[in-house]
């Protein structure tokens, strides 16, 4: 029979309308005010920390909704937002340093919803307020600096491998080092000897009045991989101090093959998150005082020569004042696993720092090395002359016992975990930053624009709405409301969708895409039902004429909406945020569109007009 | 049945054909001209420099803000309303030797030390000069390869003289959307590029639906003349093309009102866009491609059946 659906079209329609509405629902629960307490350096997170936190809630008189451990923070909802203000006061006063404590707003999901992966729609950055910082590593600086290196490392070689050369200078004009000899023997000798040690180089030798001149210069491969390690050291150091501003969702990414993003939902004050951003570590490896008793050392018999830092956990450690090297000789730290799988970080230091550790380790072989990572914060504070207040943190990273005499490359191990070595790989990386950076791009939203962005985008798209509504309702009729059931259900789709996917995030222009799509979801109606009209004109019957206006307008929608989609892709591919968020919109909308506009609407039209052939006149 | 529009008689669109290319050509050269000599004005995403939009309890005055700002060494400053006559925007060309990026808090800075009573800090944006170049660059580049991409699709779909016409039609479109950009220079930010993306896919929506028909057509009639088939296919498709481009309006018209200052230029450009690209699709898409000399015959030879007609319907 003509116009009759299947039973399971409607069964699988039913289960996609419940689907999208689960998944929708989310956003009719709105947000708690809360307050998220995390770890850094130095701390952990435990249950001790949060009946601590609970404590601290209760002298200060505020009852919680509810405090719970997750994932190694602490989360905090709280019933009003002046509850917020005064409990992080308290909370981050009384917890003391090794915590960070952030505003935020913890959707309030119900758990049922949540253990199905139900979560509100996240907003961008123009609709929560919040700055946007986009950031570009040096990468010239990089590139020199790997130059400089180069003639460093070259130099000592060749000096302890006593082949003479004229001179070795960095080549400006290439990415390479330019090494002159008074004969083609030593060249050749030269050559024989650094080829197989210099992997990633070029060797050119010419001769230049009576000078024998070899080039070596980094092969394209090596420059990228230059580059590469700028990009993923400023990266990792970001990441961490991100954490440090401790603040709810932060988004730390890289875009393209120089650049960084940083977001910070929530953050005002953008002079304290640059600052904090842009500061500055360095790392220093001391001999261990093993002679002097550490419970002496902290009754304050201390020797003038030795100081006590912390290790992370608070272990105090007593050390020589003497610095056997500073970080800024390391030149790669990697975490990895020994042949045993046990983990262990291997560290390459510049041809200076390789002597340096090599004349001390030489005579201290069997007694311990403790790394000290500094870190020069910014308090936030001012000093009295307007200069900024900044604030020394130092630390033990790690204690290692010297087995032999150590070069130029040498490794840590007997570390706990893999965990470790990654994080202390990390550190040494971070005490000899390769590249600057600097930021290129700053947007920073205030909470009230937000907010403001928020209700303009509601109130455009209601308004538009109903006018579309009215007007597809008196144009089309009964077959007008079908389309209005479709449309409403369209944008609970588009909502639930976007919910759904991780990585979507709503903003101004998305709303702008939803908008422009209930403009456009129509479209398929309208083709439609003008076929139907037209099928009818033709003095077809009523069920035919349904029939044929389905059909016949079906490559005309698909046509129509894959062009329109190719140009979101495109879109997609070349825009940045807020233009991405509008992309992804209309991308959407497009699919959730054609499915409810052609698919919806046929069920709809089939369950109540479909197969009755008493049918005279169409309301259309 | 209510309609918008009923032709007893197929509309003679293409009688018109010619006072309308002269028409387009007139528009497009006019286009090109004030883009020639205006040039658009670039908004702060392309031209970098820094941008602070603030908020103030009462009313500003814009001369007092300026008078400020200049005693603050911000002379170059340029200062308007923004949206209501409680906010201010303030924008400030890149300067040699100061970080962008302090621009932006110390003109904060400024004008909370003034006597203006509360005044709250709504956005601030910092663009280097040369991730603005990038963006426009790159925003060139996506707006080329979009329509490539659709040459390439609608030829494969229908045929190339039609593909040509889509093409023209979307080039006329967008060259003319920038016209009116450049002649009343409007700002051109990003959202604006976004817009003008989405016209190349309304627009091009517009003359599938018609093409869809003339080919349709083709089939159909086989003694009538292009002009002819052309003609009954705009009549046919004439009243579905009025009632979306209309609904389409009134979305853009409600986000023209209600959506805030930050998406005017958006729903500007999309608003020009579709009344453009609802006239460049009646005649500079199927006016060029008769011109180009399209025939029956080259609809008939290539059976590209629709797809799926062969089976049944599953819709």
């Amino acid at each position: 029979m003509l116009n009759k659906y299947p039973m399971w079209k409607y069964v699988l329609l039913g289960f996609i309308v419940l689907i999208s509405l689960l998944y929708a629902a989310p956003n009719l629960y709105g947000e708690d005010p809360a307050i998220q307490v995390s770890a850094t350096r130095g701390a952990k997170v435990e249950l001790a920390t949060l009946d601590k936190v609970q404590s601290i809630l209760e002298q200060a008189g505020i009852s919680p909704k509810s405090a719970a451990l997750e994932n190694g923070q602490i989360l905090v909802r709280l019933k009003t937002s002046e509850d917020q203000l005064v409990a992080r006061e308290n909370i981050s006063s009384s917890l003391g340093d090794g915590f960070v404590t952030a505003l935020n707003l913890a959707p309030s999901t119900p758990a049922w919803l949540e253990a199905i992966g139900g979560g509100p729609l996240k907003l961008g950055l123009d609709l929560r307020g919040g700055v946007h910082f986009l950031m570009e590593v040096d990468m010239d600086e990089a590139v020199v600096k790997a130059q400089e290196q180069m003639v460093q490392d070259l130099r000592s070689d060749l000096r302890e491998e006593k082949i003479r050369f004229r001179g070795i200078r960095k080549d400006s004009s290439t990415t390479g080092v330019l090494l002159r000899f008074t004969d083609q023997d030593t060249l050749d000798k030269a050559v024989d000897f650094l080829k197989p040690r210099n992997a990633g180089f070029e060797f050119t030798d010419k001769v230049e009045k009576d000078e024998y001149v070899l080039t070596i210069a980094m092969t394209e491969l090596k420059l990228k991989s230059i580059k590469e390690d700028a990009l993923q050291q400023n990266l990792s150091i970001l990441r961490n101090r991100v954490n440090e501003l401790g603040v709810a969702e932060p988004l730390v990414q890289r875009q393209g093959i120089d650049r960084i993003v940083v977001e910070l939902p929530g953050i005002q004050d953008t002079a304290r998150a640059k600052e904090i951003l842009g500061a500055t570590a360095t790392l220093e490896f001391h001999p261990v005082d093993s002679v002097t008793d550490v419970n002496d050392a902290l009754a304050g018999r201390l020797p003038s020569s030795s100081v006590i830092y912390k290790e992370r956990n608070g272990r105090p450690v007593v050390v020589k004042k003497q610095i056997i090297l500073t970080g800024n000789h390391i030149v790669d730290a990697q975490s990895s696993a020994d042949e045993y799988g046990r983990p262990q970080v291997n560290i390459s230091l510049d041809s200076k720092g390789g002597s340096k550790m090599s004349r001390f380790t030489k005579n201290n072989i069997g007694k311990p090395m403790a790394t000290l990572f500094i870190e020069y914060l910014p308090t936030g504070k001012k000093k009295a002359n307007g200069k900024l207040e900044i604030k020394k943190r130092e630390e033990i990273a790690n204690v290692a016992t010297i087995q032999a005499q150590l070069g130029r490359s040498f490794r840590i191990t007997g570390l706990d975990n893999a965990a470790e070595a990654h994080n202390l790989a990390l550190l040494l990386r971070a005490g000899a930053l390769i590249a600057p950076i600097q930021i290129v791009e700053e947007r920073t939203i205030g909470p009230s624009l937000g907010e403001q962005n928020i209700d303009n985008g509601i109130k455009a798209m209601t308004y538009g709405m109903l006018a579309v509504i009215l007007f597809m309702f008196v144009y089309y009729r009964k077959f007008g409301v079908v389309a209005n059931t479709a449309l409403l259900f369209n944008i609970v789709m588009i909502i639930g969708v976007m919910s759904m996917i991780p990585g979507a995030t709503l903003t101004l222009p998305g709303i702008a895409g939803i908008v422009l799509t209930v403009g456009m979801a129509v479209d398929a109606n309208v083709l439609i039902f003008e076929r139907i009209r037209e099928e009818l004109r033709a003095g077809k019957s009523v069920q035919k004429a349904i029939h044929e206006g389905y059909a016949n307008a079906f490559s005309t929608i698909a046509d129509a909406n894959i062009t329109t989609l190719i140009t979101a892709i495109i879109l997609f591919a070349v825009g940045t945020g807020p233009i991405k968020g509008f992309a992804v919109t209309l991308a959407i909308g497009i699919a959730t569109s054609m499915f409810t506009s052609i698919f919806g609407t046929r069920a709809i039209v089939n369950a109540v007009w479909g197969g009755r052939n008493n049918i005279k006149k169409l309301s259309i | 049945m209510f309609e918008l529009f009923r032709a007893k008689q197929t509309l003679r669109f293409m009688k018109y054909s010619k006072p309308a290319s002269w028409f387009s050509i007139l528009l497009i050269v006019g286009s090109l001209a004030t883009l020639s000599i205006n040039w658009l004005n670039w908004g702060l995403d392309f031209t970098g420099g820094t941008l602070i939009e603030v908020g103030f309890e009462q009313p500003a005055n814009l001369t007092e803000v300026r008078a400020t700002l200049a005693e603050a060494d911000f002379g170059d400053a340029i200062v308007q309303h923004f949206g209501s006559s409680h906010e201010v925007m303030v924008r400030l060309a890149p300067r040699e030797g100061v970080k962008g990026e302090v621009i932006g808090t110390n003109v904060l800075n400024a004008l909370q030390q003034a006597d203006f009573g509360q005044v709250d800090m709504r956005r601030i944006e910092f663009v280097g000069p040369n991730v603005g170049d990038e963006l426009a660059e790159d925003g060139g580049l996506a707006i080329i390869i979009a329509l490539i991409c659709i040459l390439i699709y609608v030829s494969a779909r229908f045929e190339w003289r039609l593909a040509m016409g889509s093409v023209f039609a979307l080039a006329h479109d967008i060259i003319i959307t920038l016209g009116v950009f450049s002649l009343f220079q409007l700002e051109f930010d990003l959202t604006v590029l976004a817009a003008l993306l989405a016209v190349v896919g309304y627009s091009l929506n517009d003359t599938i639906v018609v093409f869809d028909r003339i080919r349709e057509n083709f089939r159909l009639l086989a003694t009538s003349t292009p002009e002819d088939i052309v003609d009954q296919s705009l009549t046919q498709t004439l009243s579905r093309t009025l009632i979306t481009s209309g609904t389409t309006i009134f979305v853009l018209v409600s986000l023209f009102i209600f959506g805030g200052a930050l998406i005017h230029g958006f729903a500007t450009a999309l608003l020009i866009g579709i009344f453009v690209g609802t006239y460049s699709s009646i005649y500079v898409a199927s006016s060029s491609a008769i011109r180009l000399g399209i025939s029956r015959d080259h609809m008939i030879p290539e059976v590209v059946e629709k797809e799926g007609a062969d089976q049944e319907a599953i819709l």
